[in-house]
């Protein structure tokens, strides 16, 4: 593939797969073994049935506010699978497909839905930042990180991701331009799921595509089909080699599409029709990646329904392993504002403490 | 070996000295890199050190915090400017919501041992913005450090302390007095203790708590009571947060009185919260209510009406007589 083949002020999407699972352009096409392949669609699956075990916790009351990833797996797996071990993942806080990827254990996930801070100590290794709440604020540190990279003479690359309300931040703008300027290794990935919470994305910018605004900033930046696990795969496998070669950042699009509410405290039907939900349900990455499999006489229902069951048995009892026995302790709240503690915390934490204990 | 350096010198000289000792060490910021900053604090670091540890950047405050965030994160150590502290709100964000906050979101996988640099307070005459004292804003942010000298020695010392911290320390220069005087400072690196307060004035009539440019003020103000037969104990905070409350609590114990001096606004400055812990942990001590002389809470005025905003000398030993006599 050649980016250049791929003006982002064109609209015209890079894809691979079509919405039935076959091969447009073979010459793009991934070489993966069926073992990679299965793991792909396996990780899809497990991505898809944690958020719908979590939403169905989150129903019962088992489970605080969570945001489901549902209908952006291929955007996320895709991306992330593009990535060595030892790059780096930024992430917003809608990227459970990539965490997976990169080895977050599932007890870490659950930890953080669940409320407690541990879930965001990512084990040695595992070169992922924390959740980043504030909109698009974490691209400045995978542009930090890109930076030191490459002062540090390090081959490893960032890869970050931001959503299409994102786009929209003095952050995003900020963060793309130091990369270009200081050429930081770092593949920026606009998951453009159409909505940030209600407003959609025309309400978002002028701009005609998300992608085309790396031409300001003198990066290359591809708009590429989402919901394509081959085609999101190849423009970022291209864009992270290019990054470690010293070729300095990109920008790519992910043009996809949140099946579900923006967390289980929102109410799509308030802002979108359900006719558009059902258009995009046709082009469901897992649905399409599945024909694929299929019509390549990879995938069984055998094998699906076995990697199903296995799933859930691993969700389950990993979520029932943190379950009412996930309280923070106090100790915890005070110990790692600093490397040691001040005066004054410890005195607000014996306190506390001493009032629980019954005392003054 | 020893020279006699001003404040802004021996910042430039902690950088200097940490840069060549630990390679980690990175400057930057606007202007920092060819032209050595504004101020020329970070000038010759580029040609000694080149332009891969000390550069310029393009014009984002956000981004030159943020991107220190990363830079952390991934092993180095970040000393960044803003070039007026007025211009540091851009970035705002990235210290509250991420640089305050990593080592305690990540349980102490992610840490920032990081240094933020800004010129702070009025009385050079200069711009709007170009005048602030918002430490307050910084100190009341759990996960921060911050650090306000107020001569070349406790400068160079705690400057280079802070870029040794294993902590995000906001280190605020009084650039109103950044060449109003010299002083010895070891040419070889030393670090002198964060939240550690310094008595520079022994007295038993009153305690008065101070930092940054007021030091100087303050000191000037105590020599004029020694006439009237009052004797300051004057204590320069160093840091305000964590700040030493030993320190004062001490000294408040022993003199009754305290006055709190500071270029910032009244209302909810950091003296407040020294008044409270005096309140909560000296009241029975007490001979008089602790007081405060400080700016007011008004804008920094422009050039021309800044004189009647920071305390001056007068103001203060007007209080101070109050005090005592109350």
């Amino acid at each position: 593939m050649r980016f250049e083949d791929y003006s982002p002020l064109e609209d015209k999407h890079y894809s691979i797969l079509d919405i039935n699972g076959n091969v447009i352009t073979e010459e793009n096409l991934p070489s993966f073994s069926d073992e990679e392949l299965l793991y792909l669609y396996r990780t899809m699956l497990f991505s898809r049935i944690m958020d719908e075990k979590n939403l169905s916790y989150q129903r019962q009351g088992r489970m605080l506010t969570y945001a489901p990833n549902i209908g952006q797996e291929a955007a996320q797996i895709g991306s992330a699978y593009a990535m060595e071990k030892n790059d780096w993942l930024v992430p917003s806080f809608r990227e459970l497909g990539a965490w997976l990827v990169k080895g977050v254990p599932l007890k870490n996930i659950f930890l953080y839905w669940y409320g407690n801070e541990w879930g965001s100590y990512m084990p040695e290794g595992v070169k992922v930042l924390p959740v980043s709440v504030p909109i698009a604020s974490q691209l400045q540190h995978a542009t930090g990180i890109g930076m030191a990279n490459n002062i540090k003479g390090e081959e490893s690359v960032v890869v970050a991701y931001v959503g299409d309300g994102g786009t929209s931040q003095g952050d995003f703008h900020e963060a793309l331009n130091f990369a270009a300027v200081f050429k930081a290794p770092v593949v920026f990935v606009i998951q453009n799921n159409q909505y940030a919470i209600s407003v959609s994305r025309k309400e978002q910018t002028a701009s005609k595509t998300l992608a085309q605004k790396a031409i300001a900033y003198g990066m290359p930046g591809i708009l590429v089909d989402g919901n394509d696990i081959f085609a999101v795969y190849s423009a970022t496998k291209e864009a992270i080699e290019r990054a470690r070669k010293g070729g300095g950042p990109t920008l790519i699009e992910a043009f996809t599409y949140r099946l579900g509410a923006h967390t289980t405290s929102d109410d799509p039907t308030k802002y979108r029709k359900d006719e558009e939900v059902e258009k995009w349900k046709e082009k469901d990455p897992i649905v399409r990646f599945k024909k694929y499999l299929q019509n390549k006489g990879i995938l069984t229902d055998e094998w699906e329904e076995n990697a199903k069951k296995e799933i859930e048995k691993e969700v389950t009892s990993t979520f029932e392993e943190i379950e009412d026995k996930s309280d923070t302790l106090i100790e915890d709240i005070f110990q790692y504002h600093y490397e040691t503690m001040p005066p004054h915390l410890e005195e607000q934490l014996e306190d506390y403490k001493s009032f629980l204990e019954g005392g003054k | 070996m020893a020279n006699k350096l001003n404040i802004v010198e021996a910042v430039n000289q902690a950088l200097m000295n940490e840069m060549e000792k630990d390679e980690t060490v990175i400057v930057y910021g606007e202007d920092v890199g060819v032209e050595g900053g504004v101020f020329r604090a970070t000038v010759d670091l580029q040609k000694k050190f080149g332009k891969e540890r000390a550069f310029d950047t393009p014009l984002a405050e956000s981004a030159i915090v943020g991107t220190a965030v990363g830079m952390a994160i991934n092993g180095l150590k970040p000393v960044v400017e803003m070039q007026f502290m007025g211009f540091s709100y851009p970035a705002f964000n990235q210290i509250i919501s991420h640089v305050a906050r990593m080592r305690n979101r990540s349980r102490g996988r992610y840490t920032l041992p990081m240094v933020i640099r800004a010129p702070y307070g009025g009385g050079i005459r200069a711009l709007e913005h170009h005048s602030e004292s918002t430490e307050a804003l910084y100190a009341h942010i759990p996960g921060l450090k911050v650090v306000i000298p107020s001569t070349p020695y406790d400068t160079k010392g705690l400057l280079i302390a802070a870029i040794r911290d294993p902590d995000p320390v906001i280190f605020l220069e009084p650039k109103r007095i950044y060449r109003a005087f010299r002083q010895e400072v070891p040419e070889e690196a030393y670090g002198l203790p964060i939240s550690k307060a310094k008595v520079v004035e022994e007295g038993e009539d009153i305690t008065i708590i101070t930092w940054g440019a007021m030091v100087r003020d303050v000191q000037k103000a105590s020599e004029m009571v020694k006439d009237k037969g009052i004797y300051p104990e004057v204590i320069d905070l160093r840091t305000i947060s964590p700040m030493d409350r030993e320190s004062f609590i001490n000294s408040v114990k022993k003199t009754g009185r305290a006055i709190i001096v500071h270029e910032a606004p009244k209302t909810l400055g950091v003296g407040a919260e020294i008044v409270s812990i005096i309140n909560e942990k000296a009241f029975l001590y007490l001979e008089a209510p602790p007081t405060r002389v400080t700016g007011f809470d008004t804008t920094f005025p422009l050039p021309r009406g800044e004189k009647h905003y920071i305390p001056s000398p007068e103001r203060i030993a007007k209080t101070i007589e109050d005090v005592v006599k109350f």
